[in-house]
């Protein structure tokens, strides 16, 4: 009887194995928590469904700072997965760490993939390319700041969703009469910094924006930054823009509270907005000044690319590519546009949405990717800056200030700057 | 009394083996590799590195952030250790003298020890919370604008309470057990030679728990230096701002957050020189005044 079930269970062990085998397992790490993360479930889901060669295992790994730091441990001890999601700030780290990552070209070419960088859309071609525009990473869950508002409050105090600062500076007063603050935003370094050089077509740091090599130094102290620091600073003095610190969700929470009237953020933020708010909104493109420039430019895309980690098998190589060409797919961009609000990257996925008639239900969700593709300039792709989460946390250290009164922003953006390169020259010594 | 000798070297050293690798393991190899990369500026994935010297250390002394860190630690860690021992010896003294219901009175007040760090930091965010705190509401209706993670200061008032909460229980168990090992007859004849409470609490009573408060500081200058990290993560959220920072805490911004191994290396090491010196102090200065009975 006892021997009966150990011949059982080995034989059963035995197929087991036999299954495993001939299908190949690859390991995906992301930083998609809550509601994303179980989207990314889906997605693996389905991925694994629609075919029997090749299962994903999603493996959510903390924040994106979290999940890159973990993957370079795992890379040391020669132990790292097959796909992991690193987020914009760290892409010059894992690009300039050549022979860590396989350029998502490359590997769906070795596969028999045809890929042409042509069909993804403008604003999200360049963030994740090498200064030749061979993309390394494939860009994943894509956003960029856009500028929600509560439509009630708006027409209670009687004024239009601005288009620029200046704008703002005109309705604000109204809205603190109606009983809102005007203005939060989320991630400074993001909306109010990186995407502020784009949408104004500055260059924010030499040697083509970091794309051209490590030899770069960042440009931020630029008078229109300061004056617009100045005037969040002044904002900030008479009520109509308000500071609730470095994390994300603390100036999101207001706006959905409805205290604030107008929030900048994600336009990956759009689903959890909607599930949550019971007012009217909207969203409009990040504003810009009228004084700085008369034809404001794209923004280019946040969020966070998929990168193929070297070392692995072919077999587990060409499973990766299989993935990313079902990922790719216009049906798949557009489910996860649609759960999620983060943009899709494809034009097929792009015009596919619109023919299904989301953005007729929801013009919002269609702000961000309008905005990828406003007029582009020579400083609107995007950058490529080693130690940069350490530069953006050196960024909202000096914000904090200045908002707070303890220092002015003439002052912040030079003791940035210095920083900034400093860092910079640090990065560039670690690949020397 | 007759001495124990072993016969041969090789014995006692084959028994101290488990111990000594378990040190060398955890201890003196990271330590070791911590000291070698502090003079290394080296590529997060270890594609390269690049011998800079005493650069990673010189320029902490340059940084006017890490030297404000430094202070910051030195006031929190003061503050943190004064009040939690303040606090837990007030508490442990009015403990000792309760009769009636003394042990559902003394488990509940240990309670607290029993909450995780970062729990209780969770707990701490949210009375000091910016908009539903209840700490955050009191300051307010007191006409105090109190606002955690945007003025610096609110912001270490929070990790301060926090800390200090978690860390009372610990220090009250060790007051109270040491209290009651003060031997009832010293008691019974220090009330015959003086009738003032607090005349006999500073006379016999306080220095006879010295060794128990020795300990305790001890204990706690290293819990407020290093144990508080969970609360000051969750306090901060993992977004630095321009929020109050420990020093451990700086080391896992640097080195895990920013990817700066050479840099957040040479501050760990400046932080186990810093430990080998107050560890040193403690034993050298203040130890000979406590007498052990």
């Amino acid at each position: 009887m006892k021997l009966k079930y150990t011949v059982g269970a080995s034989l059963a062990f035995g197929l087991m194995a036999g299954a495993a085998q001939a299908q190949t397992e690859i390991e995906w790490w992301h930083a998609m928590g809550g509601q994303l993360g179980e989207t990314v479930n889906q997605m693996a889901e389905n991925f694994n469904a629609s075919q029997d060669e090749y299962v994903i295992t999603p493996v959510f790994k903390g924040t994106y700072e979290e999940t890159l730091t973990s993957a370079i441990a795992a890379f040391r001890a020669g132990e790292q997965p097959n796909i992991v999601q690193v987020f914009d700030a760290g892409a010059a780290t894992v690009i300039a760490a050549q022979g860590a990552t396989i350029p998502v070209e490359t590997l769906m070419a070795d596969n028999g993939y045809e890929f042409d960088r042509e069909e993804f859309i403008s604003g999200v071609r360049n963030f994740y390319a090498d200064s030749d525009g061979m993309m390394i990473g494939m860009p994943f869950n894509s956003s960029t700041p856009v500028l929600y508002y509560n439509a009630d409050a708006l027409a209670e105090a009687g004024v239009e969703p601005p288009q620029t600062y200046e704008d703002f500076e005109e309705i604000a007063p109204a809205l603190l009469e109606a009983g809102y603050a005007g203005m939060s935003a989320s991630l400074l370094q993001w909306t109010m910094t990186e995407n502020f050089f784009s949408r104004h077509n500055l260059p924010f740091a030499t040697n083509d924006n970091g794309y051209g090599g490590t030899d770069v130094e960042l440009l931020v102290n630029h008078p229109a930054i300061v004056d617009h620091f100045t005037s969040l600073a002044e904002w900030e003095e008479a009520g109509y823009y308000n500071w609730y610190g470095a994390g994300w969700g603390d100036n999101q929470n207001p706006f959905e509270a409805g205290e604030v009237a107008m929030w900048i953020g994600s336009s990956g933020s759009f689903g959890g907005i909607a599930d949550r708010v019971d007012f009217n909104f909207g969203a409009t493109f990040l504003p810009y000044w009228e004084s700085v420039t008369s034809e404001p430019t794209q923004t280019f895309i946040g969020g966070a690319a998929l990168f193929a980690m070297s070392g692995q098998s072919e077999e587990e190589n060409a499973a990766t590519a299989a993935f990313f060409d079902y990922l790719a797919s216009a049906e798949n961009q557009v489910f996860w546009h649609v759960e999620t609000g983060y943009v899709p990257i494809t034009t097929e996925a792009y015009e596919l949405a619109a023919e299904q008639g989301h953005y007729e239900e929801f013009p919002a969700a269609e702000v961000g990717i309008q905005q990828l593709q406003l007029p582009s300039g020579e400083n609107t792709r995007g950058y490529r800056l080693g130690f940069y989460v350490q530069i953006r946390d050196v960024m909202i250290r000096e914000y904090s200030r200045i908002i707070a009164g303890e220092t002015t922003a003439e002052d912040a953006f030079a003791t940035i700057e210095e920083e900034a390169n400093e860092l910079l020259a640090r990065f560039a010594q670690t690949q020397g | 009394m007759k001495r124990a000798a072993f016969g041969h070297i090789g014995f006692p050293i084959l028994l101290l083996i488990p111990q000594l690798a378990i040190i060398a393991i955890f201890f003196y190899w990271p330590a070791g590799y911590a000291i070698q990369s502090s003079f290394y500026l080296e590529d997060p994935f270890g594609f390269g590195s690049t011998f800079v010297g005493l650069e990673n250390y010189t320029r902490l002394t340059r940084s006017s952030n890490y030297m404000e860190s430094a202070w910051f630690t030195l006031i929190f860690t003061s503050v943190v250790t004064f009040f939690a021992l303040a606090i837990a010896l007030l508490l442990a003294v009015k403990a000792d003298k309760v009769i009636r219901g003394a042990k559902t009175y003394r488990t509940l007040l240990m309670w607290v020890y029993a909450i995780a760090p970062p729990v209780a930091g969770l707990i701490g965010v949210m009375l000091f919370d910016q908009s539903r705190g209840n700490l955050t509401q009191l300051f307010g209706m007191m006409g105090i604008e109190y606002r955690l993670g945007v003025n610096y200061w609110d912001t270490a008032i929070a990790m301060i309470t926090v800390s200090i909460w978690k860390q009372i229980p610990v220090n009250f168990i060790f007051f109270l057990s040491g209290l009651q090992a003060i031997p009832r007859s010293v008691r019974e004849a220090a009330m015959i030679d003086n009738p003032s409470g607090t005349r006999r609490f500073w006379d016999i009573t306080f220095p006879l728990l010295a060794p128990t408060g020795f300990f305790l500081l001890i204990i706690n200058i290293t819990y407020s230096l290093f144990e508080t990290f969970g609360i000051v993560d969750t306090i901060v959220k993992g977004e630095p701002g321009n929020n109050p920072m420990t020093l451990v805490y700086r080391v896992f911004v640097d080195g895990f957050r920013g990817q700066d191994l050479g840099g957040s290396s040479a501050q760990s090491v400046v932080l186990m020189i810093l430990v080998l010196i107050l560890t040193i102090v403690q034993f050298r200065f203040l130890e000979r005044r406590i007498h052990y009975t």
